[in-house]
């Protein structure tokens, strides 16, 4: 399965990944419009240090705790892909005190929101590495 | 009032109604041009730090930004125009000489752009290279006068040392220092995938390159920096450099500050102490004494490697050329005066040298007029900008030709031509850590890969189109040549008719 | 194979999905007194306030059955197991085969001998669906409602119905609300909050009798009610396994493969007690992430597989009003403690591991705490004072880094 991967020695920190994931999941049609004015909350964050930075987003992981530990089944895998039902998702934070990378984060909407790898959105591939301008995030088999 | 004051160059030119304050050009630009204002919510630019190098440009992505010249200008003089009068202010501020980097971009005449080449009809059919065999794999170094047999008849192998290139292009001189690590990874790694060359340059060559050996020009310029048996050995090929395009007559000069780390270990100097290359070699004052070094590189690489003479391109190079065509080299690599550079006085990269094209077609005729031609390959670099610009040089009379600044443009550089400030936005002139991860390797080595290719695909069409189906049919072929635009001398120079004749 | 799994909730899930990793053909039954499709125990009380229905309450979707090929039986209950001929017992008598069977039969709620408890007409627990469907009709924009307990249900229960009655009025015994898992200063501040509301809270007292619709307090007051809600706690049900005995204590008492001390018989979910990692002692963690873990643990071992769940810890993520709270482990050790504005942020720490955390309001990513406390990280080799400012990844070495971000996990 295609996951998304990161290599800290190639990211800049220029943080254009946060910005096309929130772009990409808004559903508007240019960016300009989606994003003036709007302070983003994007589902891949950097992680920034003094003389490091890399992008960090959901790993999708083989045994995912955040989705066993839903308690409404709001979580699930669908062929591989952590995906959130904004419907069943009543925000008890229960994946967020359970993800160990930190990938799940409350949403304005009412539900939480994570990467999906932008499979419900009209990117359909990654935007965040369709973005990177240097190679440091790819979406990959490994 | 400052008396020096000058209007900065460039505005930069933002779209509001687009710009989403995302600050990427802000976090992007090691000038410092961009800043966010918190209060109001908007991004300020100071555009006296602009040195017009588009990173933020290329990066923004909502394409708020551009860079435009500014239209803030001096009374119109034809003599004393803008750029003159500021160097004065510059100069009678700083007391100091100006420096600049790249190449010439004065408009002296492009002979390339002068040059037309021929195609067949009718008679003599071309040839279609995705049908037909079309050989670009070239060999450079001394080829022999004639062939000898043995006493049972047999052939007698009497060739000397040769580089075998995939295609007749190679990566000039650019040193570890001059340019950035992931900026050499990414020649050398490209260097492998295509079956070509890339050149240490004068700085010496960092450990982790020491696997691209057998794709490697190793340098040996005047100031002899890294210069040790291993690194001899290590590449597949020796280059001296005697002169460089973009200054000739002057040696080089990399400030301290760049003198860290990994660079002081390759160039086997120490920490913060200024690397300069004398203008001459203190060893070198006539052929006889180039012929030394020649026979000095070669006895200590057991004869199996060519050695290169690099030149600039001078006035009287014709005569140069001969002289070291003589001394024993293998190859003469001439630079032309638009050839890049990391630093060079403004002044002497804008006023010495001559144009590669005139050079390469003088020095190939006098070898030819003199019989030996063929006891060296010619190298033309300095300038060379697309495959059109290749054929032109090889019908001249190239085996090969040599680019820099292509390459360094495929890696992502945007000719701001402010190299020696150490700040390069792209990753490929600077050494700061922070700048220098902006070039991945992985990234730049398939760039220059595809440049490569996508030329190589265009000179076999060129040749195809003239009938002629290996660059050897081609070299120095001048009559698939013709001039546009001009005189009687240029087109002797050159050898070629005038388009029509 | 036959697989025989008692109770249908989350541990029974977690078993099942379990099971089918491992075999995808094996018969499995499922049997539970509840006659409803797989539920989300803890959306109770959200369905009072309006927030979720049904359908949305279903823990997995309506063809969850027939997708993992499970015969279900529902709405009956297992009366006892017959270990020596491997059968469960049904209330209409009949008799159900396993190869391998698991309880996951969760709790009941304990309600003590109150005096006057049998005077008083309108009272319930909530732990149900039919809990919550009876106590919603008892529901009406006049009444006065009575909690007795400040714990977790108590709690989630008063924020449910609090806009369908006229006031609430919480007691408890503990001179703080949520006291397993709170500790003072925390406490006092979810307090606050929830006291912005109808809901008021008389704490450190306990109901010493009712008369009718009256509770008379240890402190000597009393409160006046219409609907009674007990929920002071729960009692793992232990008695399918005690009665043919196998070990229990607290809970059922398992080893890390969930396997109980009989042959063939696993147990998983709230009718166990856990070896908790964060404080290194057995005890009840009555917590969903917990079950299905558990129960999917237990479900791999049954069908053959190989699987230890060893992680066990406290953890739980509750909200009230808009207020988010995170906590996990244990409250023991040094502390590194930030306050901000009805905020607050607690790490106990100890023997260069973390055991516990408290955060109240802001919560992001506080699952990087959580999996330190519950892998056991060395703090020494981590950054401590970057992570305790806030939850990073940077704080890890760059191999870990690497192996997480670079590989698959
Ligand atoms: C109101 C409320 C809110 C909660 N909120 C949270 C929360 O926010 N976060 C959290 O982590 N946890 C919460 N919990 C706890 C969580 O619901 C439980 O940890 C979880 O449901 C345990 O699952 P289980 O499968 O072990 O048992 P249970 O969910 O208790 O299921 C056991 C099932 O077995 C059936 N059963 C028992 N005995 C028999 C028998 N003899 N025959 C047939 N069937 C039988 C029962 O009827 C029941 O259906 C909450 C609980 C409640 C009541
Ligand atoms: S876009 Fe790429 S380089 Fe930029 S911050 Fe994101 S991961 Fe790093
Ligand atoms: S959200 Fe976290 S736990 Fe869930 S799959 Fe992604 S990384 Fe893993
Ligand atoms: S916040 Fe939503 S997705 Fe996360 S555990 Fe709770 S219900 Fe499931
Ligand atoms: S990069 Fe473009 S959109 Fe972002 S702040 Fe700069 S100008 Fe605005």
């Amino acid at each position: 399965m295609k996951r998304v991967y990161v290599n800290e020695k190639w990211c800049l920190g220029c943080r254009l990944c946060e910005y096309n994931c929130a772009f990409a999941n808004t559903g508007e049609r240019n960016m300009a419009l989606a994003l003036r004015n709007l302070e983003i909350s994007p589902r891949i964050r950097i992680e920034e240090g003094s003389d490091i930075c890399f992008a960090v987003s959901c790993r999708h992981c083989e045994e995912p705790l955040c989705v066993k530990g839903c308690i409404t089944g709001a979580l699930s895998i669908e062929d591989g892909i952590i995906m959130v039902d904004e419907d069943k998702c009543v925000s008890c934070y229960t994946c967020i005190l359970s993800c160990p990378y930190g990938a799940v984060s409350p949403s304005e909407h009412g539900a939480v929101q994570k990467c999906e790898l932008c499979v419900k959105n009209r990117s359909g591939a990654p935007a965040c590495v369709a973005g990177c301008p240097n190679g440091a995030i790819v979406y990959e088999e490994r | 009032m400052p008396v020096d004051f000058m209007y900065p160059e460039y505005e930069i030119a933002r779209n509001d109604s687009r710009c989403i304050r995302c600050r990427v050009c802000e976090r992007q630009c090691a000038n410092e041009v961009h800043s966010y204002e918190e209060s109001g919510n908007f991004m300020l630019s100071d555009e006296s730090k602009c040195v017009n190098c588009h990173r933020c440009v290329s990066l923004c992505p909502t394409r708020a930004l551009k860079i435009v010249k500014s239209d803030h200008c001096f009374k119109e003089n034809a003599n004393w125009n803008q750029a003159a009068i500021k160097e004065i202010y510059k100069q009678s501020g700083s007391g100091g000489v100006l420096l600049s980097s790249m190449g010439n971009p004065e408009r002296y005449p492009v002979y390339w752009d002068k040059m037309l080449i021929n195609a067949s009809q009718v008679t003599n059919p071309s040839i279609d290279p995705l049908r037909e065999p079309m050989e670009t794999k070239v060999f450079l170094g001394k080829k022999p006068e004639r062939i000898e047999r043995g006493p049972d008849g047999s052939l007698r192998n009497n060739l000397t040392p040769q580089l075998e290139l995939a295609m007749p292009v190679m990566f000039s001189a650019m040193s570890y220092g001059s340019i950035s690590y992931n900026a050499h990874e990414s020649l050398a790694r490209a260097s492998r995938e295509l079956g070509i060359f890339y050149n240490t340059g004068e700085g010496g060559l960092h450990e982790d390159f020491y696997q691209y050996g057998e794709n490697t020009i190793v340098q040996v310029a005047s100031g002899r920096f890294g210069v040790h048996r291993e690194y001899l050995e290590a590449g597949a090929a020796i280059e001296i450099k005697m002169g460089q395009g973009a200054k000739p007559g002057i040696g080089g000069h990399l400030p301290g500050e760049k003198i860290v780390g990994d660079i002081s270990k390759t160039r086997m100097i120490p920490e913060g102490s200024d690397a300069i290359s004398p203008a001459p070699h203190h060893d070198i004052y006539s052929i006889e004494d180039l012929r030394q070094l020649v026979f000095s590189l070669k006895e200590a690489t057991q004869y199996k490697k060519p050695v290169i003479v690099k030149v600039a391109a001078v006035h009287n190079i014709a005569a140069i050329a001969s002289g070291i065509a003589r001394s024993g080299a293998d190859i003469i690599a001439i630079d032309g005066f638009r050839g890049g550079t990391g630093a060079a006085p403004t002044r002497i990269r804008d006023n010495v040298g001559i144009p590669i094209e005139l050079a390469l077609a003088s020095v190939d005729a006098r070898l030819r007029d003199e019989g030996i031609r063929n006891n060296v390959s010619l190298v033309a670099g300095g300038s060379i900008r697309n495959s059109a610009d290749v054929v032109k040089a090889i019908a001249l009379g190239a085996d090969a030709v040599y680019i820099a600044t292509g390459a360094l443009l495929a890696l992502g550089c945007h000719l701001c031509r402010s190299c020696q400030s150490g700040k390069c936005n792209w990753g490929i002139a600077t050494q700061r850590p922070e700048l220098v991860k902006r070039l991945n390797p992985d990234m730049g080595f398939r760039r220059l890969v595809n440049l490569l290719t996508a030329w190589n695909h265009e000179i076999k069409e060129l040749m195809g189109g003239m009938g002629i189906n290996s660059i050897e049919a081609l070299k120095g072929n001048r009559l698939m040549l013709r001039g546009t635009g001009l005189n009687e001398n240029e087109l002797g120079i050159l050898g070629i008719s005038h388009a029509g004749e | 194979m036959k697989y025989v799994i008692i109770g249908n909730s989350t541990a029974a899930v977690g078993a099942i999905e379990g099971i089918r990793q491992m075999d995808g053909s094996g018969e499995i039954t499922v049997i539970s007194n509840e006659k409803y499709h797989t539920y989300s125990r803890p959306l109770i009380s959200y369905l009072l306030q309006g927030k979720t229905d049904m359908e949305r309450m279903k823990y997995r979707p309506a063809d969850f059955y027939e997708k993992n090929g499970c015969r279900t039986i529902l709405g009956k209950k297992v009366i006892g197991i017959r270990k020596a001929v491997r059968t469960v017992l049904l209330d209409d008598g009949s008799e159900i085969p396993y190869d391998r069977l698991m309880t996951a039969t969760g709790s009941s709620p304990f309600i003590p001998g109150f005096d006057g408890l049998d005077s008083v007409k309108c009272k319930f627990t909530f732990m149900t669906l039919e809990d919550a469907f009876s106590l919603r009709e008892a529901l009406g924009p006049d009444k006065r409602v009575l909690i007795i307990g400040a714990g977790l249900i108590g709690l989630k229960c008063a924020e449910g119905i609090a806009d369908h009655v006229k006031g609430i009025t919480v007691v408890d015994l503990s001179t703080r609300i949520l006291s397993s898992i709170l500790d003072d200063s925390s406490a006092a501040i979810v307090q606050k909050h929830i006291e912005k509301t109808n809901i008021a809270f008389i704490l450190g007292q306990s109901v010493s009798r009712f008369d009718g619709q009256t509770a008379y307090l240890s402190g000597g007051g009393k409160v006046d009610f219409d609907i009674l809600v007990a929920a002071v706690g729960v009692r793992p049900n232990v008695s399918l396994i005690s009665d043919i005995g196998g070990e229990t204590d607290r809970g059922i008492v398992t080893d890390e493969y969930m396997r109980t001390s009989i042959e063939g018989i696993y147990a998983a979910g709230d009718c166990t007690e856990s070896y908790d990692v964060s404080c290194g002692q057995r005890r009840v963690l009555a917590l969903l992430p917990n079950a299905y873990r558990q129960g999917e643990c237990a479900g791999i071992n049954m069908a053959g597989g190989e699987r230890k769940f060893d992680r066990a810890i406290p953890m739980n993520a509750i909200g009230f009003f808009g207020l988010h709270v995170i906590t996990a482990g244990s409250c023991t050790g040094e502390v590194y403690e930030e306050k901000g504005d009805g905020s607050l942020k607690k790490l106990f720490y100890d023997d260069d591991l973390l055991k516990g955390y408290i955060l109240v309001r802001d919560v992001e990513k506080a699952g990087i705490y959580t999996s330190l406390i519950q892998n056991r990280v060395a703090l020494g080799d981590i950054d401590f004072e970057l992570i305790c400012e806030k939850p990073s990844l940077m704080a890890f070495s760059r191999k870990y880094r690497q192996q997480k971000l670079g590989g698959v996990v």
